[in-house]
């Protein structure tokens, strides 16, 4: 199997409070990959050391065959994050940012590349607004072209769709899909299960500091309970009363 | 790796930015233009009469701290900038991209130095509008803009351990309150012979009294005495020191 992601026996501690308490897994070429997990359970921990801006306390990791502690520059020359939080900057336009990426990124021609992507995820029409101006999901689409700027092989999306409405979380979601049907790896972090079945290919579940399931969708549904129908008595909700009283 | 190569092409990217910010929001220089003015228009206008500096003007005596006061209000917002961007996440973004990963401080330093500048030419033009007047060669200006720009980077330094050891954005502005006291206890206003032993003591050797000295000098065109190099032993002494405490602060928040 060619790993593009592998980690083995990660810990990483926050003065006495341990996060990580020996994390394996491998992510294949191409793959979506999610790490489920509730909060506090040391996802973003995983993020921040794969993204070479945490050193663990031990264990290794390698991503696109570099290894992250001895060979940071150039694991981040073939990764790119998407923070919790979008990480774009409110006072330039959409299109700014794009730019600002593609420069930081050394590539030629970032005003073409960042018309394509502004098409892409369909913000053309807000381009040369400032990102202060946009919604949320706007936000979260651009934070996410400025990932796919240079096309780095790995890509890492901590929690893109947290906080988000319904409509803009399908928006990600066809974003994320398109990624990988382009060959790009995603490492995805979510606290949804829903969203970790709708897009992953792998599933892990971090718990304490601890991968405790591990494989597809349909290798975990087999640890999982079965279905059970319960009767459970229904109170009725403010409309229903007020639909009662108005009589209508 | 490559990375180094592009540490000016990426302070240069990285400067444009945050230049930006500044034009976009006009009012910060203008908030950082406006006390100094103000000031500097109250003692001229109002304490000035009662003060003997044994000078002309007394503007040709007050620009000086003036201007160091300037620097000192001034470079609070490094420090507020650098933690906007950590807190938002930016700063991340920007670490995990192929560069060289010093240009990101590099970029909010030479920001402020810039913004300071600005707000320096602002506050010199209103200083020549009520009477200001000097016959310094163009050498003695020079020398007068090198000593200003050596302060405002070793105190930017300083605001960037602010920014980057920071809990909250207040936190972040408050290291400078004790920075913005030191011109008043200096030669800045008035000559520290009035001023009582032990205060006197403190106002001679505290670095704002050598640098309002040496400019005061460069401006009068006297002879620049030993204040220079004291004043710019001072500025390069705490250049070095901030800029490797600010290392330190950085690699503490990259572990």
């Amino acid at each position: 199997m060619t790993a593009t992601i592998s980690v083995r026996g990660l810990e990483k501690s926050y003065e006495d409070r341990p996060v990580l308490r020996g994390v394996d897994f491998d992510v294949a070429r191409g793959s979506i990959f999610a790490l489920l997990g509730a909060n506090g359970a040391g996802k973003t921990t995983v993020v921040k050391i794969l993204a070479t801006l945490l050193k663990a306390d031990a264990g290794t990791a390698a991503v696109d065959r570099f290894d992250v502690a001895t060979q940071a520059a150039r694991v981040r020359a073939s990764i790119s994050l998407t923070g919790q939080f979008a990480a774009v900057d409110q006072t330039l336009t959409g299109r700014e940012n794009l730019v600002l990426v593609a420069r930081l990124r050394h590539l030629k021609g970032a005003r073409p590349l960042a018309d394509e992507l502004l098409a892409r995820f369909l913000l053309t029409d807000a381009a040369d607004r400032r990102v202060a101006t946009y919604s949320g999901g706007m936000r979260r689409r651009l934070d996410i072209a400025m990932s796919l700027i240079g096309d780095p092989p790995v890509i890492f999306l901590d929690e893109p769709t947290t906080g988000l409405d319904p409509q803009s979380r399908a928006e990600v979601w066809n974003s994320v899909r398109q990624l990988a049907g382009h060959g790009t790896t995603v490492l995805l972090t979510t606290q949804y299960l829903d969203e970790a079945e709708q897009l992953a290919d792998q599933i892990a579940i971090l718990h304490q500091g601890r991968i405790i399931a591990h494989g597809t969708l349909a290798e975990l549904k087999e640890l999982f309970p079965p279905a059970k129908v319960e009767y459970v008595e229904k109170q009725p909700s403010l409309e229903d009363i007020f639909l009662a009283i108005t009589g209508s | 790796m490559t990375t180094t190569t592009y540490f000016f092409e990426d302070t240069t990217v990285l400067l444009g930015r945050s230049m930006r910010h500044i034009t976009r929001s006009l009012d910060t220089i203008l908030t950082v233009s406006v006390m100094p003015i103000a000031l500097m228009l109250l003692f001229v206008y109002v304490f000035g009469g009662a003060i003997r500096t044994g000078t002309g003007h007394y503007v040709n005596y007050l620009l000086p701290g003036i201007l160091l006061i300037t620097i000192t209000m001034g470079i609070s917002y490094a420090a507020i900038r650098l933690f906007a961007d950590m807190q938002s996440g930016i700063f991340e973004r920007f670490q995990s991209l192929p560069i060289a990963r010093s240009s990101v401080l590099w970029a909010h330093v030479l920001t402020s130095v810039v913004s300071n500048l600005i707000s320096l030419v602002l506050v010199v033009l209103v200083a020549v509008a009520v009477g200001f007047r000097t016959g310094a060669s163009g050498l003695a200006w020079l020398a007068v803009a090198g000593v200003l720009v050596l302060f405002t980077l070793a105190l930017t330094w300083l605001a960037i351990i602010a920014g980057l050891s920071a809990k909250t954005a207040d936190g972040a502005g408050a290291f400078s309150y004790p920075i913005i006291f030191l011109p008043f206890v200096s030669s800045a206003f008035v000559p520290t012979g009035t001023m009582p032993g032990p205060v006197r003591a403190f106002a001679d050797h505290q670095p704002v009294t050598s640098i309002v000295n040496t400019i005061r000098e460069l401006f009068a065109r006297q002879p620049v005495s030993g204040s220079i190099w004291t004043a710019l032993a001072w500025c390069a002494g705490l250049l070095v020191v901030a800029y490797v405490l600010a290392m330190v602060a950085y690699r503490r928040r990259v572990r």
